[in-house]
C-alpha cells in the first residue's frame, strides 16, 4: 500500500527541511488583531498552544509515570493515596528484574536479533532493489508486481505455518529461527527500488563505460547517493526488529533464547500482582527507552519511513 | 552527453544489434541474467518461502483436524469453518473485531485529525509535539501495554486514584470482559493516533494554498473553510488512511496479549487464531480456518483500496 500513500514517496525528500517547515497555514486568517493585543494573546494560547501541551502530555506523562514508578519501592505503590516523585533514586526494581529474570540475556539476543536481522535485510533490500531498477532482466515487472503483493500481505496470518516449517526445521528456540522467517523484505526492496528510479542515469552510464561492473557501481556510487534513503529502511527495520513480538512469543519457551518484549511477558508473569508493578515498570524502561532513544536521535527518517505506507516490516 | 566526456573506445556502447532471438541472448545479456539472479535471488526466496508459502499452507492446513505438534491428522474439509461459523464463538468473536476495529480506526482518525489541526500552525514547537504525538506509534506494544495496565490497575493505579478524587469507585478494568475491551481500544488509540495525526498533517500542508486563501477572502470563517473546502480535498488522505489502519487495527496482537492474556472479551480473529492453536487447545486446524478467515477480510479491504485509489477521491 506504500506506493498509495499521498505522501510523497521520497522519503529524502520528507525527511529534509522540509519536512519541518509549518509554514503554510490555512487556518489564521489575515492578521486583524494588533499583535499584542489581550484578545489575540489569549486566542493564540487557547487556539494554538493549548491543544499542542495537551496532545503532548497525554502521550508524556504515561512515559513520565512509568519512569517515576520504576524507581518506587512496593510500599510506594501499594497505598491509597498517589504519590508522585519517587522517594529515592534507587535502582531496586531494575536489580529485581534482572535476577528474576535473565534481563541480560534478553537484552543480548534482542541486540543481536535486532543487529543481525536488520543488517541482513537492510542488505538484501540493497541488493535487490539495485537488480530491480538497473541490471536487465526479463520478467523485472513481474517480479515486481509479486514484492508489491507481498507488501500487502498481513504477516499474522502466516504465523502458525511459519511455526510449523521453523519447528520443523529444527529452529525453536533458536536465534536464527527467531530471525530466519523475517529476513524477506518487500518493505525495504520497494522503498529503496522507487528512490534508486529516481537517479539520474546519466551518472551510472558514465561509471559503466569507465568499465565499472555492477559491483561497483553499486558500492560506489548508488548506494553513497542514497545514504538518506537507505538510512530510513534501516531505522524501520531495526524498530520494527526490536519491537517485535507474536513471532518471537511463538517460536521461543526459554528464558535462554527469549528477546526483550517476550521476556517481559515472562516477568509479568512472575510479577503479577499488586507489589510487581515497579519491577514491571523497570522492564518497560529496558524496552521502550532504547526505541525513544533512538527515535528522538533520528525522528525524521522514521517518521518519513513509517508514514510511506503502514508496512512496518 | 557522457559519451562525450570520456575518453574510452566508442565500441562499449555500441547500440546493441536488432534483437533477434539468439541475439537476445549475447553474453552481456546472460550476464546481467546471473547477475540480476544472484543480486535478487536470496530475498525473493525468502518472500517466497515465508510470505507465500503459508498462504496455501495455511488454506491446506485449514482442512484438517489436526493437533498442534501431533504426528497425524486427518482430512476433514470445511469442517473447521463449518464449526467456527456455527458455533457461539463466530459471532462474539466477529462482533468483538467489528467493535475493535470501528473504534479503534474512527478513534485514531478523528483524534489523528484534530492534533493535526493543532499541529498546523505558524507557533513554534509544532516540530517538538509533531514528534511527541508520534513517538507512541514506535513503541514496543508489550511495554506500552504494560505502563497502561499499571494506569488501569483498579487497585493501585492512576486512574482508580483519580477516580476516588471526585469519590468513585474504578471499575473492574481487567476481569470485566467489556471493560477490558474498552481499555484495550483506548490504549490501542492513544498508541496509533500520532500516525493517522501525521499524514493528515501532510495533507493538509499540500492543500492548494490559492484556494483556500481565496475562500478566507470572501469571507469563509475557519470551521466554514475546513468543513466545506479542507475536508472534501482530504479525501484521499482521509480514504488511504481508512484503509492502512483497519489492515492494522485487523492485525492488532501485542496490546491485547499484554493487556488481556485470556483473550477476556478481547478476542479478535487474530488473538482467537493465536489462542486456538498457542493457547491450551493447540487446534491447528481450527486456528488456520480462522486465519484464513481474516485473511479473506483483509483481501477484500486490499482489494477494495486498489480499486478505488485509481479512480481517486480527487479533486485536482
Amino acid at each position: 500500500m506504500s506506493l498509495l500513500s499521498p505522501v510523497s514517496p521520497d522519503p529524502a525528500a520528507n525527511a529534509g527541511p522540509a519536512a519541518d517547515a509549518f509554514d503554510a497555514d490555512p487556518g489564521i486568517p489575515p492578521q486583524r488583531h494588533r499583535p499584542f493585543s489581550r484578545a489575540n494573546l489569549v486566542q493564540t494560547l487557547a487556539g494554538g498552544y493549548l491543544p499542542l501541551i495537551v496532545a503532548t502530555l497525554v502521550v508524556f506523562l504515561p512515559l513520565l509515570w512509568m519512569v517515576l514508578s520504576s524507581f518506587k519501592q512496593p510500599g510506594e505503590i501499594i497505598t491509597m493515596d498517589l504519590k508522585i516523585l519517587p522517594e529515592s533514586l534507587n535502582f531496586e526494581n531494575y536489580n529485581i528484574a534482572m535476577t528474576t529474570v535473565p534481563f541480560a540475556q534478553f537484552f543480548l539476543n534482542s541486540l543481536i536479533v535486532t543487529g543481525v536481522g536488520a543488517t541482513i535485510k537492510v542488505l538484501l533490500a540493497i541488493l535487490t532493489a539495485y537488480a530491480l531498477v538497473f541490471v536487465r532482466f526479463p520478467y523485472k515487472n513481474v517480479i515486481f508486481v509479486l514484492i508489491l503483493v507481498a507488501l500487502m500481505v498481513p504477516p499474522q496470518v502466516s504465523i502458525l505455518p511459519n511455526y510449523i516449517l521453523i519447528a520443523g526445521m529444527g529452529g525453536k528456540n533458536t536465534l536464527w529461527g527467531i530471525i530466519l522467517p523475517g529476513l524477506g523484505t518487500a518493505f525495504g526492496t520497494f522503498l529503496l527500488r522507487q528512490h534508486f528510479m529516481t537517479l539520474p542515469g546519466s551518472i551510472l552510464e558514465s561509471a559503466e563505460i569507465d568499465g565499472a561492473g555492477h559491483w561497483r557501481r553499486l558500492w560506489r556510487i548508488v548506494v553513497p547517493v542514497s545514504v538518506p534513503s537507505i538510512a530510513t529502511v534501516a531505522l524501520v527495520v531495526v524498530v520494527s526488529e526490536w519491537n517485535d513480538y507474536i513471532w518471537p512469543l511463538i517460536i521461543t519457551d526459554r528464558p535462554e533464547t527469549m528477546t526483550l518484549p517476550v521476556g517481559l511477558t515472562l516477568l509479568q508473569n512472575s510479577e503479577g500482582n499488586g507489589s510487581g508493578w515497579g519491577i514491571l515498570m523497570a522492564g518497560a524502561v529496558l524496552v521502550i527507552v532504547p526505541i525513544l532513544l533512538v527515535f528522538a536521535a533520528l525522528q525524521r527518517y522514521i517518521v518519513a519511513g513509517l508514514t510511506q505506507g503502514s508496512v512496518t516490516g | 552527453m557522457t559519451r562525450q566526456l570520456t575518453d574510452r573506445p566508442r565500441a562499449a556502447v555500441e547500440p546493441k544489434p536488432a534483437p533477434t532471438p539468439r541475439a537476445r541472448w549475447s553474453a552481456r545479456t546472460r550476464r546481467d541474467f546471473f547477475v540480476f539472479l544472484a543480486l535478487a535471488l536470496p530475498n525473493l526466496l525468502l518472500i517466497g518461502v515465508f510470505t507465500y508459502l503459508p498462504l496455501f499452507n495455511n488454506i491446506y492446513y485449514s482442512t484438517l483436524d489436526w493437533t498442534l505438534g501431533s504426528a497425524s491428522a486427518t482430512v476433514v474439509g470445511f469442517d473447521n469453518y463449518v464449526t467456527f461459523f456455527t458455533s457461539s464463538d463466530a459471532t462474539k468473536v466477529l462482533g468483538t473485531t467489528a467493535v475493535f476495529t470501528l473504534i479503534t480506526v474512527g478513534g485514531s482518525m478523528v483524534l489523528g485529525l484534530l492534533v493535526a489541526l493543532a499541529l498546523n500552525s505558524k507557533i513554534r514547537g509544532t516540530t517538538f509535539a509533531r514528534s511527541a504525538v508520534f513517538a507512541p506509534y514506535v513503541l514496543s506494544g508489550v511495554g506500552v501495554g504494560l505502563v497502561w495496565l499499571f494506569i488501569f490497575d483498579p487497585g493501585y493505579g492512576v486512574l482508580a486514584w483519580l477516580l476516588r478524587g471526585i469519590g468513585q469507585q474504578s471499575p473492574q478494568w481487567i476481569n470485566d470482559p467489556q471493560l477490558s475491551l474498552v481499555m484495550v481500544i483506548i490504549v490501542y488509540v492513544w498508541k496509533n493516533l500520532g500516525y493517522c495525526a501525521v499524514v493528515y498533517l501532510a495533507g493538509l500542508q499540500s492543500l492548494p494554498q490559492d484556494v483556500m486563501e481565496a475562500a478566507s477572502l470572501d469571507g469563509a470563517n475557519g470551521f466554514r473553510r475546513f468543513v466545506s473546502m479542507a475536508l472534501p480535498l482530504l479525501s484521499p488522505t482521509t480514504f488511504f488512511l481508512l484503509i492502512t489502519t483497519m489492515l492494522s487495527s485487523l492485525q492488532a496482537f501485542d496490546l491485547i496479549r499484554i493487556m488481556t492474556p485470556l483473550g477476556n472479551g478481547t478476542s479478535t480473529l487474530i488473538y482467537e487464531a493465536y489462542l486456538q492453536a498457542f493457547g491450551a487447545f493447540n487446534r491447528a486446524g481450527y486456528s488456520a480456518a480462522i486465519s484464513v478467515v481474516l485473511f479473506a477480510i483483509l483481501l477484500i479491504i486490499t482489494v477494495l483500496q486498489l480499486r478505488f485509489v485509481e479512480r481517486k477521491v480527487h479533486y485536482s
